[in-house]
C-alpha cells in the first residue's frame, strides 16, 4: 500500500486507494533448463534431442512434448538462425527498456527444430522477413550469466532465404550443410 | 551429459492497482481517517459495516451512513499461530469476525491478544487507531480485549 490516497477537490474525500498485489515467486529451472543455461553461461547454445521423433527442442524442457519421452541427449547448436516469425513493436511496454520500434523475432537455430524468441536489431525493420538468415550477437564474454540475454541480439547474415519449408530443418551446420 | 547444479532465481510479479473507491467506500475510509466508523443502513433497518453501495436484497442503491460503535463483540475468529509477512501482526494474533455495537452484521479485522485461550467468541474488543490515519482499513490498526 502506499503513503497517500487519492482525495477529491476537497482535498479529505478518499477517491481512491492504492492496492498493488505482489507475488513472490522462487523460479526453479529444473535439470534441463539448467544445463540449458550452464551451456548458455558458456557461450553455447544447446538442445536436446528426441530419441523417438529426432527432434531437437531449445530450450529443453527435458521431454518430447509430441512423443511423451524423456529428452537426455544434449545437441551443441550453431548461433546462426532462421527467421520463422517476427513482429515490429512500435508501442512502449511498461519496464521495458528497450525503445520501440524494434523486432521481436521466432528464430530456429541451426541444428534446433523449434524456435526461440529474441530480438532483432542492426537491420531495416522493413526490411525483416521470414527465412532470413541472422546470426548472434553476444556481451563481452566477462557480461555472461545463466541466461539467453547473454545474446544481446540477433543481426542481418548475409546469406540467401532459406526456403519456408525448409525452416526448421536446417542442420547444425547451416544452409550448405 | 553431467547432472548440472539445479539453478534457482527469486522472481516478483507486481499488480500495481489503483482503486476507484466510490462515493460509500470513500466515504467509509475518509471516515475512518477522521477516527470514525461508518455503517449503510439497508432497506431492511439493518446496518451494514463495512457499508455497502447496494441493497444485497432489493438491489436498490444506499445512502444513509450511520456511525456505529468502536466497540464490539467477537462473533467468530482463526487464530494465526505463524503470521505470513503481509500478515499486520509478526506475532501470533486473531482474525474475526467483529460485530461492532450499533452494526447489524460484523466485519472483518484482527484481534490483538497473549494467547489464543485468552481469545472467545462473545469477547468484547474494542478499536486500537493507528498514530496516523489516511484513510485505509489499517487505520483500525487492530482490535483489542476489553
Ligand atoms: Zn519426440
Amino acid at each position: 500500500m502506499s503513503d497517500e490516497n487519492n482525495v477529491g477537490e476537497d482535498n479529505e474525500t478518499v477517491t481512491g486507494i492504492e492496492a498493488p498485489i505482489y507475488l513472490k515467486y522462487n523460479f526453479t529451472a529444473g535439470a534441463a533448463a539448467s544445463r540449458f543455461l550452464t551451456r548458455i553461461k558458456e557461450g553455447v547454445l544447446t538442445g536436446q534431442r528426441c530419441p523417438r521423433c529426432s527432434q531437437v527442442y531449445i530450450p529443453p524442457r527435458g521431454s518430447c512434448a509430441a512423443c511423451g519421452v524423456p529428452t537426455e541427449e544434449e545437441v551443441e547448436l550453431a548461433d546462426k538462425a532462421t527467421v520463422e516469425s517476427f513482429t515490429i513493436v512500435s508501442i512502449p511496454i511498461p519496464g521495458n527498456p528497450i525503445e520501440p520500434p524494434f523486432v521481436v523475432a521466432n528464430l530456429v537455430p541451426d541444428g534446433a527444430n523449434i524456435s526461440v524468441i529474441h530480438l532483432l536489431s542492426e537491420c531495416d525493420n522493413a526490411e525483416v522477413h521470414i527465412g532470413q538468415r541472422v546470426q548472434a550477437v553476444w556481451k563481452p564474454q566477462e557480461e555472461w550469466g545463466y541466461a539467453l540475454d547473454n545474446i544481446r541480439y540477433f543481426k542481418p547474415l548475409d546469406e540467401p532465404d532459406v526456403p519456408v519449408e525448409r525452416i526448421g530443418k536446417l542442420p547444425v551446420t547451416g544452409l550448405e550443410g | 551429459m553431467s547432472q548440472p547444479d539445479v539453478l534457482h532465481q527469486a522472481f516478483e510479479l507486481g499488480f500495481t492497482y489503483t482503486r476507484s473507491t466510490g462515493p460509500v467506500v470513500g466515504r467509509f475510509l475518509t471516515e475512518l481517517k477522521k477516527r470514525n466508523i461508518v455503517g449503510i443502513k439497508a432497506s431492511d433497518g439493518r446496518v451494514i459495516v463495512p457499508p455497502m453501495e447496494y441493497d444485497p436484497d432489493t438491489a436498490e442503491e444506499l445512502g444513509e451512513f450511520v456511525e456505529v460503535g468502536q466497540q464490539g463483540e467477537i462473533v467468530s475468529f482463526a487464530w494465526v499461530r505463524e503470521p505470513r509477512a503481509a500478515h499486520p501482526f509478526d506475532r501470533p494474533f486473531a482474525w474475526a469476525m467483529i460485530k461492532l455495537d450499533g452494526a447489524d452484521v460484523p466485519m472483518v479485522h484482527c484481534v490483538a491478544a497473549e494467547a489464543e485461550s485468552d481469545v472467545a467468541t462473545g469477547a468484547r474488543v474494542q478499536a486500537v487507531w493507528a498514530d496516523e490515519p489516511r484513510g485505509f482499513i489499517t487505520d483500525i490498526r487492530c482490535f483489542e480485549l476489553v
